[in-house]
Formats: C-alpha cells, structure tokens, sequence
C-alpha cells in the first residue's frame, strides 16, 4: 500500500462503526418484532429493522464504491448532507400541512371526513401526526440542514466525524417514520408534542446525543477564534431539547418487547414536567433553532452585519434564562400550587423583552438595505417572518395573564396562536432559508423563478391571516359563551352550541390552511425547477475567491 | 461595557459555552419542578382516592390510544361557569394515580373529569358509536369500531406491576388476580363470579369507601369483554372517586 502512504490520511473508521451499528439495530429490531407483546409492536420493531437494514446495506455498497477516494476530504465542506436535508424539509413540510388541511376539514365536516371503519384516520391519531410531522420532522430537518449548513461556513472547517453526520440524518429519519406510523397505529403516550413512546424516545435519545458531539467536534476544529453568535443560538437549541426530552420522557416499559411504558410522574408534577417540556419545545426547538437561521441567512442575504453584537448578548442568555420559567402558564387555574402559575405568569411576561430585542436585531440588520424589501421576496419573507414572531410573541405574555387565560385556556385562541407563530415565524423563517440554501448549494445563479416566490409569499400571507382571525373570532366566542349566563342565573348555553358557533370559522381556517399549503407546494416546485437549473437558475460562474465549497474561503457573514 | 468584552471567553471555548447554557436552562425548571416532589397539598391523598381497577386502567388506554385527550380535557377550573357546568373543580389528589396526567389543554369537546355518571353507559355506548345519531350538531369521530374489537388484557398484570413500580399502590392480591377482577367488572354474573367479592374487596379497601366500583356489562353485548366494555368502564368512573358530598374545601386541613 506505498501508493496510499502518499495521499492525506484516511480515516474511515467512522463507517465501520456506523455500519455495525446499523446491523446491530437491524438485528435488535428483527429480535424484538419476533418476540414482541403486541401487533403494534411487532409492525414498529420490523419497520425498525428494515430500515436500519437498507441504510445497512445502501452504506455498504457506498463504502465499496469509494475505492481510494476519501469521501470525509477535510478540504470540503460536506454540502450533500445540507441537500438531503433540504429534500427532506420540503418532504416532511408539504406532508405535514397536507395532513393539517385533512384535519381542519375533519372538524369543520365530520361527516365526509370520518370514516367509521378506518378508525386510525380520526382526528385523536391525526392531530399527533400533523403537530409531529411540522415541528419535528419540518423544523427539525430544517433546523438540522441548516445548522450543519451554518456551523460549517462560519468555523471554516468540514464537519466533524466522518460518517456521524449522516447517522444522525438517517437516524433522524427513522425517528420520524417510527413516530408517525406509531400514531397511526396508537401508540402514544399523550404526552402533547412528546407522544412517541419509550423505544422511540430511547432512539431520538442516541440520534440526539450525536448530533451534540458532531456539532461540538465542527466548533472544536474550527478556524475561527470566535463562535458565531448563530452557533450559539443552535447549540442551545441541541443542548436544552436533549434535556427536556430526557426528562419529559422518564418512563417505564411495561415491556421490552411492548410498546407500552407508564410514566415515572403522575398528575401535579407530570402536568408540570409537561408543561415545562411543552413550552420549551417552542422556546428552544421552534424559537433558538430558528432564531440561530435568522442570525445567518438574513445578514447574509442581505449583506448586511447583524445589527448589534451587544444585543446578541443580551437576546441570548436573556431569551434562554427567562423561557425555561414560562411552562405553567399552561396551568392556570389548575391544580398546580398558584405560586408555580405566578411564577409561570411572570416570566412569559418579561420573555416579551428578549423575543423583541432579537426581533428588533434580526429586523435591524437591513438597516441600510431597507430597499431588499421591495426587490427582494425571499428578503421579505424572512422580514415578516420576524414580524410575526415580534406579534406572538406579544400575544403570549398577553394570553399567560391569569385573567385572559381564564379566557382564552381551552378555546381555539391557543390554536390560532401556534399557529401564528408556526405558519408565521417557523415556516416563513425556514423558507426564507431553503431559498438562500437551494441556489447555493446546487450552484445556481437565482431561483428557477422569482415570481413564483412572489406567488408564494402572497397566497400564503392571505391564508396566514384567514387562519389567525378565524381562530381568534372562534376561541373568543366559545370563550365568552362557556361563561354567558342568562337573565335567570343559569348559564345560557349548553357544551354543544359553543362548537356549532365555531362552524363558519373552522371553514375560514380550513381555506386558510389550504392556502398556506397551496403555497408551500409552489415552493416545492419552484425549488425543484431550480436545482434543475432551469428559468433564471442558470448555472452560475466561480471566481477562484468564491468557489464556495472550498473550507478556508473567508465568509462574509462574521 | 466591561461585563461585555468579557463575554468573548464563552465565545472562545465551546465547552464553557455548553456548560453555561446548561447552567442557565436548569434553574427555572429546577425551581418549579423540584418542590412539587415534597409539597403537601401536590402529594397528600384525599379520601375515596384509590388506583383504577384492571378493567378501567385497560379503557384508560384505549382512551389515551385514541388521543381524546386531543379535544378531552379532565381538569375543572375553580370558575363559576366550569363548576356550574362540570361539577367541584379538580384536586390535585383526583389525578395521583394517573401516569401519565389527562389535564389536556383544548377542549373541543367538552371537560370529562367528571364525566362519570353524568350519562348512562347505553348512552355513551350509543354516543361513541355514532356521535351525530345523539347529538347532531357534534363534531367527534365515531368510534364504532371499539365494539368489534376484543380486549386484550393477557399481561395486565405486567401492566399493574408497573404502575406499581412507578409508585401506584396496588397491593400483592391486586397484582395476581388482575385477569380475573378484569374480567369481574365486565361480565360479574358469569365467567367473573369468582373473582366479584375479591374486585370489590379490594378496591373498596383502597378507596376506603363503598361504591366506587361498579361491575356490569358495560357496552350492551354481554357475551364477550370488547375494548368499549373497557372504554366506557373508565368513562363512568371518571371523578366519581372523591365524595363531594362530604368533602369540606373550606376545611382547615385543605386549606393548604
């Protein structure tokens, strides 16, 4: 092997270990499916084992296809996991509004969309699917693409860990798969937002863990003496949700062969657990992930320098201190001791310091391009995306008031909140970057198509503000019905009338998440078209200084 | 700004960055969490509380497998309209046994804590079956199929010892005779006889009051035990427990 001797050192011991444990979890999966308690069980553990078994075998043929080539080549950036990542965002985005829109029409005309033989299409199996199939497996892709993305670029360095990274893909992958069949097949543990059971948790568990060193191994070997103030934002997001999803999800197999666990914590403390879980599922999965983007993509975007390093600072530590505390505002009113509800209740409030501060920093950084706005749709998206964030996150600290969330708890004003701030700030944000990403990544000049972006931008606005208003004018009125008393001092309305009320208003967010899908689906298109390089996404020209796939090319953005 | 250039030490060194951040995501929920582990009025039982019966632990299940608890919430809030419309606001106490909680967090459909006994079991049979056939104007999904379906509860047992494990407290008899108190509660004249007296005993100890434990034929087919048996069972047991007749709020001992 003197041939070898003279090329830069490989090391691929990364593939080997992954591809054993890959065999290893293949043949776990088949073991516990042919012993398995339950059917549920038995079709998990074999979907388990088959595609642990592909990725098995598809990293095999891989491996041996490589010859002498080293694929880890620490001269590169590793950008082919960032498409896949791409892909699979727009994948998981359009399935997860799609099932979304299934679910408004369920509400909104339950006879034509119930079937009473098909009994895992009800709304109790589907609704876990839709939160699931946006937050985890649309933001998470999103939030995985773009970190190994950023943590690249601005380190200067390749990613760390040889095959790791793409472990921590596929892995996540199957988490996904597991988690959404398993709530079509019911298993849950009710837990909102955390409802995968014990073997899954355990998986997401490992996957997790490694996604923290692969992106502490990047800022480890990375070029730059300082951290950008966007791998702060991503690291906290790793680092606090590994945290919340261990301890939300101490529980007790029934089993090893069953998918059945029954939770360490009970009532009071598992309310809270929960609640603390919940809120910060949103304060570190849906907020500091996309917040991280915001630091990148828009200076970028925009060639700007993000507007203040100072309130970066405060925006950071203030925004990760003060979200922890907000969980029981979930719990007003509840069994839960009222000095954990004001505390729960004081802290949402001041949350609205931060949430601004970053929004005014993430707003600020066009200061000087204010122009893009016009010129640019993607730039505006990512604008209003902030602007949406900026609403939310003062409608919060509003609705964890004791007095309106007496109100507004329980109605459909929570939902038209999430989704504010989901389809506003979490989807607006994320498109903006899968945008900038496609162009960049594939090397192309410009989008296929800047008007469709501008197609895109508008029908999705207009079903973002048919959804809110709707859902304000329903959980405004069933709110203020359950309390109405008439003349006599008998309350004026039986449970049943308050949902008829809500009908016209459940058809309004019906269309308005059509519309947002209908959007999402001309961005698919659009993208697709781009990487096609087709319409104004000719191939694009390197200068020797922009050949961007190169590690040590000086990046603009710090 | 000194406190600022020194901030330039977290931005150097990734591993003091992690720390910090760990540091500083851990007190809020530390404060919150921690006390409830210890306090009184979040631990202390309240009189009738005892753990579900196999049968209603079983419907328990299948109601946390069929996600009501998506549009279902179990907790009363002491505002007058709720406890006009549902009954006593929820204790703590109600969900002590409940691994994981039911609270909720939407209602769709209206509150069940306190559900049980509100209607008859033909009637929830009938509702679940064909919501609409009851109540027109509902917009819940029907769950005819629950009927059709045979329950499963060969390792209720298992299922009962891990509740244990994690604190509930079923003794040594409730363990070994699980299977049979299951079937008692669902079928008592026939293939339960034996094990009846043993189901009630049991559990009317733990409750520490007579009749809280109801066993019939619960979803009108006395010929086989089907998860809407074991469904409705849990439903009509739901806040049944605490006697409100007798239980004194304003009392010095639960004004914690």
């Amino acid at each position: 092997m003197a041939a070898t001797s003279l090329m830069p050192r490989r090391d691929t011991s990364s593939i080997l270990i992954v591809g054993g444990l890959l065999a290893f979890f293949s043949l776990l999966g088949i073991i516990i499916a042919s012993r398995a308690v339950d059917t549920a069980m038995s079709i998990q553990a074999l979907t388990f084992a088959a595609l642990t078994g592909i990725a098995f075998v598809t990293l095999c043929l891989w491996a041996g296809s490589l010859v002498d080539r080293d694929p880890f080549d620490s001269r590169e950036y590793e950008d082919t996991i960032v498409k896949w990542g791409v892909a699979a965002s727009t994948f998981w985005g359009i399935a997860g509004l799609l099932v979304g829109v299934i679910i408004a029409l369920q509400l909104t005309w339950p006879t034509l969309f119930y079937f009473a033989e098909h009994g895992w299409t009800n709304f109790g199996r589907l609704r876990p699917l839709h939160t699931s199939a946006v937050i985890f497996a649309f933001g998470g892709n999103v939030l995985l693409a773009t970190s190994f993305y950023v943590v690249q670029r601005t380190c200067r360095t390749r990613l760390a860990g040889g095959m790791w990274p793409w472990f921590v893909f596929w892995g996540y992958q199957i988490f996904i798969v597991l988690a959404a069949t398993g709530y079509l097949l019911g298993v849950t543990q009710s837990k909102e937002y955390a409802e995968p059971e014990w073997y899954v948790d355990w998986w997401l568990t490992l996957v997790w863990v490694i996604y923290l060193l692969v992106f502490l191994g990047t800022l480890w070997k990375r070029k730059e003496p300082h951290i950008y103030v966007a791998n702060w934002f991503y690291l906290s997001f790793i680092v606090t949700i590994a945290m919340l999803h261990i301890v939300n999800n101490l529980s007790v197999p029934v089993s090893f062969t069953g998918s059945k666990s029954v939770q360490v914590f009970a009532g009071v403390q598992d309310a809270m657990t929960q609640w603390w879980y919940g809120h910060n599922a949103v304060g570190f999965f849906l907020t500091t992930g996309f917040l991280a983007i915001m630091y990148y993509f828009i200076p970028k975007r925009a060639e700007r320098p993000v507007y203040s390093y100072r309130l970066s600072i405060v925006h950071f530590w203030s925004l990760i201190f003060i979200y922890i505390w907000a969980g029981p505002h979930h719990l007003h009113y509840t069994a839960l001791p009222q000095w954990a509800q004001t505390l729960g209740m004081t802290f949402s409030i001041m949350l609205w310091m931060p949430s601004w501060g970053g929004m005014i920093n993430g707003v600020m950084t066009l200061s000087g391009a204010w122009d893009k706005l016009r010129t640019d749709p993607v730039i505006r998206m990512m604008i209003v995306s902030l602007a949406f964030y900026g609403m939310a996150t003062f409608e919060g600290p509003l609705m964890s008031v004791r007095a309106v969330n007496a109100l507004s708890h329980y109605t459909e004003w929570g939902i038209g909140h999430v989704h504010s701030g989901a389809l506003g700030w979490v989807g607006y944000i994320s498109f903006g970057a899968l945008y900038c990403l496609v162009p960049w990544l594939w090397k192309k000049q410009a989008l296929y198509s800047k008007s469709l972006v501008e197609w895109h931008f508008w029908i999705s606005t207009i079903g973002i503000l048919f959804y809110m208003i709707s859902m304000w004018f329903a959980g405004i009125t069933e709110g203020l019905m359950w309390r109405a008393y008439n003349e006599f001092g008998f309350l004026e309305y039986s449970f049943v009338e308050t949902v008829e009320a809500k009908h016209i208003s459940y058809m309004i967010r019906a269309l308005g998440g059509l519309l947002y899908f209908a959007g999402a689906l001309i961005m698919s298109y659009n993208l697709f078209r781009t990487t096609l390089g087709h319409g104004e996404a000719s191939p694009r020209e390197y200068s020797p200084s922009e050949a961007s796939r190169r590690t040590p090319a000086l990046q603009p953005a710090e | 700004m000194s406190i600022m250039n020194r901030h330039g030490v977290f931005e150097r060194h990734s591993l003091l960055l992690t720390i910090g951040i760990l540091v500083v995501v851990s007190i809020g929920g530390i404060i919150q969490m921690a006390p409830l582990m210890y306090m009184d009025n979040t631990i202390e039982k309240v009189e009738g509380m005892r753990p579900y019966t196999p049968l209603e632990l079983a419907g328990r299940d299948i109601y946390i497998r069929e996600g009501c608890y998506v549009c279902h919430s179990q907790m009363i809030r002491p505002l007058r309209d709720e406890v006009e419309r549902y009954g006593h606001y929820s204790l703590a106490a109600e969900s002590m046994y409940d691994h994981p909680f039911q609270w909720g967090s939407k209602r769709t459909g209206p509150d069940l804590a306190r559900v049980g006994g509100k209607y008859s079991a033909e009637w929830q049979v009938d509702h679940l079956k064909d919501p609409r056939a009851l109540v027109p104007e509902s917009i819940m999904p029907p769950y005819a199929f629950l009927a059709d379906k045979r329950l499963k509860f060969e390792n209720i047992s298992d299922r009962l010892r891990t509740e244990r494990f994690v604190g509930v407290p079923y003794t040594d008899e409730m363990i070994e005779n699980a299977e049979g108190h299951l079937i008692a509660q669902a079928d008592p004249d026939n293939l339960g006889y034996d094990y009846f007296s043993s189901l009630m005993d049991e559990y009317n100890a733990a409750s520490g009051r007579e009749g809280t434990v109801q066993a019939r034929d619960w979803d009108g087919d006395p010929t086989r035990i089907t998860e809407m048996d074991a469904l409705v069972a849990y439903l009509q047991m739901t806040g049944t427990l605490v006697d409100f007749s007798v239980y004194e709020a304003d009392d010095l001992s639960n004004r914690r």
